[in-house]
């Protein structure tokens, strides 16, 4: 049941992907993109890290998304037409990736991974004592970091997105 | 665990959608869809944190810890991008990337 | 003696230039003018009281004048072997001292008046600072490095004051001339002092002077194409000595000099400058005498007299004042040069050397009076030539008075001073070469003769109509001609035997009456020619120049020296030599490297597109890179 699930999932999140860095539409890319997180989430269910997918919704899917969406309709027409890069670039492109993927792929299949089997669920009380404690393997020190990057990249973002204008371009 | 899946075809999962992400960073025209991609890339490395996490050292949470890391800074990432996307299309009213080009020569 | 305080002779003078070329724009005329005459002022009071310190108070020790020396390592190449920097005090460095302050003192003075109202009045003044400052450095200099880095001093400054009025085409032509062919005589001075650092090991004057030191003991020690490679040496100085000195063939320079400020000639190119190389020669004197037995010292006096004959011809030919004078200089160097050449080391033998500096002493009194003078008609009528001029006696009676003092000590005529060293002169030559002696008498005679031409042709001769009438100079002009009249009366009375020999021991000199009644009776048969022809105006002149023919026209334009030098670099040098070399380096040498230059800018434009400022095009090439890179070293190095 699961691994049907887990095909279903992969399948789809493959095609939304494909899906989301080739339409010509802005929006309908950023909702494939959607899809994609979302499917993520489900494999984060699927291994049964239900805060990490609660987090994966609420942060990409909620909020990511969002922003993005609000973006695209601040500077784009939902009916223009996106520019691609040549075909010939494309193919070029596919090469190098398809070669990448191979490469990566034989170096994962030629490597025996030990795996431990394991049906450990994991609580939210475990991640947040571990996120914050400080003793040995503790991370409270990157915890405050983030929260210092977070604070710093908001005022940046304002700083940023309300800049004074350089020119009267976007006058007509 | 996941019943009847083993760690390589989650890993081939997230090797593919590395790739389309990267495919489009590569041939995408337009800020926005740039960083589309940008963000399919990180959700795939976060996948196999919290894969190999899962499957490989069970008792730990270091990968689980990582991935939420990896989210946050991916938010003020996708924030601080938009913020730039929204300033360059005051400045010169576009978001292509053929028209930023100042880099050149 | 302690001499530390001569020290500030050139350096006050340096001082000046500093200040005046400095604040060149800030500073006023009138305020220049003082700074410059003050500073030199400063500096001729102390020299001159250098000079009594040291002939006087100090004297002489044992029947010898010492030689005081303060010196510094500048460069040091070996233990043995380094430049040094500081001052040499003998008695010819003493007796230069005095002539430049002197000269220099009055010819500041006199260009107050002379270049009022010119525009670079305050950048003549600096350059005068800078080369009174290079010339006190050339005399004091302690080695052959640091009188070399003088001489190309005194050279640029000489090149700055001939193309003083650089709007003028003639006066920059003059200068290039002046610097070249100086320059060219100077590389041979340079050789020449490289040999003797590389065979004697030092460059110090004491050391390479000391008559039982090592440098003129073992000059037979190499030798190089039957001479001793020191006798090169001294022979190449010599070129150099010759150079500065205009002693021919290096002459050409000289009467183009002349296109300078008259002040500037008399100061440089009479009284100071061109005895810079009599000055090297006198330097090096036991050098030149003792090694090969004085075979340098001859070339020096063969040149000297052929000069000194050679000048004086073309001297009574020549039509601009300021180019008879400039001839007239050339002569009486080459006079000094050949006396320096009859001379011997030691006591009475040592007459030539004494009469040369005696002579350089005399002469850069008189002839800087001359020249100033000269100076003070031109200013009066606008115009260097003979033709212009006549009967200015009544205009400008003082300086035609103190113009006759001067000429007549130039002839030679008792009891002025060109009398008592030109006498001496002679009898160094009688005694030593008979040939020498004659050639002597002979331009004795000829120089009585040219001199008093240009002084009838301008002060009596016809009387001219003039557009203004000439006027007398003012005071600031006609005092310094006032003082060096008074020396060119009074400096032959000076016992120069005494303080200026080779030996520096002094000795008595006494006239030989045959020889100065000679040589007085042919200076006044050329005063008497000159008087006969140029008294009044008359046609004797001319009949006399038509019946010599083509010489006289040989000698007007000459003896088209400058017409072989320029056919010989221009026709040969520059078209057969170096036109073929500059064609090849234009074509091959520079033509390789335009190439490769040109090359690399054709294929920077080639590839210059990769660099497209496109982000994703970066990334492009950064991520096929890696899969590369991944491809290589996956399946290729861990096989």
């Amino acid at each position: 049941m699961e691994r049907i699930l887990f095909y279903i999932i992969a399948l789809s999140m493959i095609i939304f992907a494909i899906a989301a860095v080739s339409s010509r539409r802005m929006l309908r890319s950023v909702i494939y993109l959607l899809f994609v997180l979302v499917g993520i989430a489900g494999i984060f269910f699927l291994i049964d890290y239900n805060f990490l997918a609660a987090i994966q919704l609420t942060v990409y899917a909620g909020g990511i998304i969002i922003l993005i969406i609000f973006s695209v309709l601040l500077v784009h027409h939902i009916e223009l037409k996106l520019e691609m890069a040549k075909p010939f670039r494309q193919f070029l492109t596919a090469i190098v990736c398809l070669i990448g993927i191979g490469i990566i792929l034989t170096t994962i299949y030629s490597h025996q991974f030990e795996v431990v089997e394991n049906n450990i669920s994991t609580t939210t009380a475990q991640i947040g004592s571990k996120l914050l404690s400080y003793d040995s393997g503790g991370f409270i020190l990157p915890f405050e970091v983030i929260s210092v990057v977070l604070l710093a990249a908001m005022i940046g973002g304002i700083v940023i997105a309300k800049g004074k204008k350089l020119n009267e371009k976007n006058d007509n | 665990m996941i019943e009847g899946i083993s760690i390589y075809e989650i890993l081939t999962l997230t090797t593919i959608l590395f790739f389309i992400g990267i495919y489009g960073f590569l041939t995408r025209r337009n800020l926005i869809s740039i960083l589309i991609s940008v963000e399919m890339i990180l959700n795939a490395s976060v996948v196999n944190f919290v894969i190999i996490n899962k499957y490989l050292y069970p008792d730990v949470l270091q990968g689980v810890l990582f991935s939420i890391f990896i989210i946050a800074i991916a938010a003020a990432e996708t924030a601080l991008a938009v913020a730039i996307i929204i300033n360059l299309y005051r400045q010169i009213s576009s978001v292509e990337v053929k028209d930023t080009e100042v880099m050149k020569f | 003696m302690n001499i530390s305080y001569i020290i500030l002779v050139p350096l006050i003078p340096l001082v000046v230039f500093l200040l005046l070329g400095i604040f060149n724009q800030k500073i006023k005329p009138a305020v220049s003018g003082y700074v410059g005459v003050f500073g030199l002022l400063a500096s001729a009071s102390l020299s001159l009281y250098a000079a009594y310190h040291y002939f006087f108070i100090s004297g002489k020790v044992d029947g010898t004048y010492q030689t005081f020396t303060e010196k510094s390592i500048w460069m040091n190449f070996t233990d043995a072997l380094h430049i040094d920097m500081g001052i040499l005090i003998d008695p010819i460095s003493m007796m230069m001292l005095v002539v430049v302050s002197i000269v220099s003192l009055m010819v500041h003075i006199y260009s107050r008046g002379y270049m009022k109202g010119d525009n670079g009045y305050t950048k003549f003044f600096a350059f005068l600072s800078l080369f009174t400052f290079s010339m006190y450095g050339l005399v004091l200099a302690t080695n052959l490095f640091q009188i070399y880095i003088f001489w190309e001093l005194v050279g640029v400054s000489s090149y700055l004051l001939i193309g003083y009025y650089y709007t003028k085409t003639s006066a920059i032509a003059a200068a290039k001339k002046a610097f070249i062919v100086t320059r060219f005589a100077d590389f041979g001075f340079l050789i020449g002092i490289l040999i003797i650092g590389f065979y004697t090991g030092t460059f110090d004057f004491e050391t390479l002077n000391n008559p039982e030191g090592s440098a003129i003991l073992n000059w037979a020690a190499t030798s190089f194409m039957g001479l001793s490679v020191i006798t090169w040496a001294l022979i190449l100085i010599f070129i150099g000595g010759a150079g500065k000195s205009a002693m021919f063939p290096f002459h050409i320079w000289l009467p183009d000099a002349m296109e300078g400020p008259t002040p500037v000639s008399a100061l440089i190119h009479a009284a100071t400058m061109v005895v810079a190389g009599i000055f090297l020669v006198a330097r090096l004197f036991p050098m030149f005498y003792f090694v090969e037995d004085g075979f340098a010292l001859n070339i020096v006096a063969y040149v000297g007299a052929f000069s000194a004959l050679f000048a004086a011809i073309i001297a009574i030919t020549q039509t601009d004042i300021k180019r008879v004078l400039a001839f007239s200089t050339m002569s009486q160097l080459g006079y000094m040069m050949l006396a320096l050449g009859v001379s011997g080391y030691d006591g009475q033998e040592g007459v030539g050397y004494m009469a040369s500096m005696f002579h350089l002493f005399t002469h850069a009194m008189f002839k800087a009076l001359l020249f100033l003078g000269a100076g003070s008609v031109i200013h009066a009528v606008h115009s260097n030539y003979l033709k212009d001029m006549g009967g200015l006696r009544k205009y400008m009676p003082i300086t035609n008075f103190t113009f006759l003092i001067a000429a007549i000590a130039i002839a030679g005529i008792p009891p002025f001073a060109g009398f008592w060293s030109k006498d001496e002169i002679l009898v160094a030559a009688y005694e030593h070469n008979k040939l020498i002696y004659y050639v002597g008498v002979f331009v004795a005679g000829l120089t009585a003769f040219y001199i008093f031409r240009i002084y009838f042709g301008i002060f009596w001769g016809k009387e001219k109509t003039y557009n203004h009438t000439p006027k007398e100079s003012p005071l600031s002009m006609t005092f310094p001609l006032m003082v060096l009249a008074f020396l060119s009366i009074t400096a032959g009375f000076i016992p120069f035997s005494e303080f200026v020999t080779a030996d520096k021991n002094g000795f008595d000199a006494h006239l030989n009456y045959s020889l100065a009644a000679i040589a007085t009776a042919v200076g006044l048969i050329g005063i008497i020619m000159a008087w006969v022809f140029y008294k009044k105006e008359n046609s004797l002149s001319d009949k006399y120049a038509k019946a010599f023919g083509p010489f006289y026209k040989w000698a007007s334009d000459k003896f088209y020296f400058d017409e072989i030098y320029m056919f010989v670099t221009k026709k040969i040098l520059f078209k057969r030599v170096s036109g073929p070399i500059a064609k090849f380096d234009n074509k091959y040498v520079d033509g390789t490297m335009v190439g490769i230059g040109n090359k690399t800018v054709w294929a920077s434009e080639k590839i210059k597109g990769i660099q497209s400022g496109k982000v994703q095009d970066y990334a492009f090439a950064f991520i096929a890179g890696v899969v590369v890179i991944a491809l290589v070293s996956i399946y290729l190095l861990t096989s």
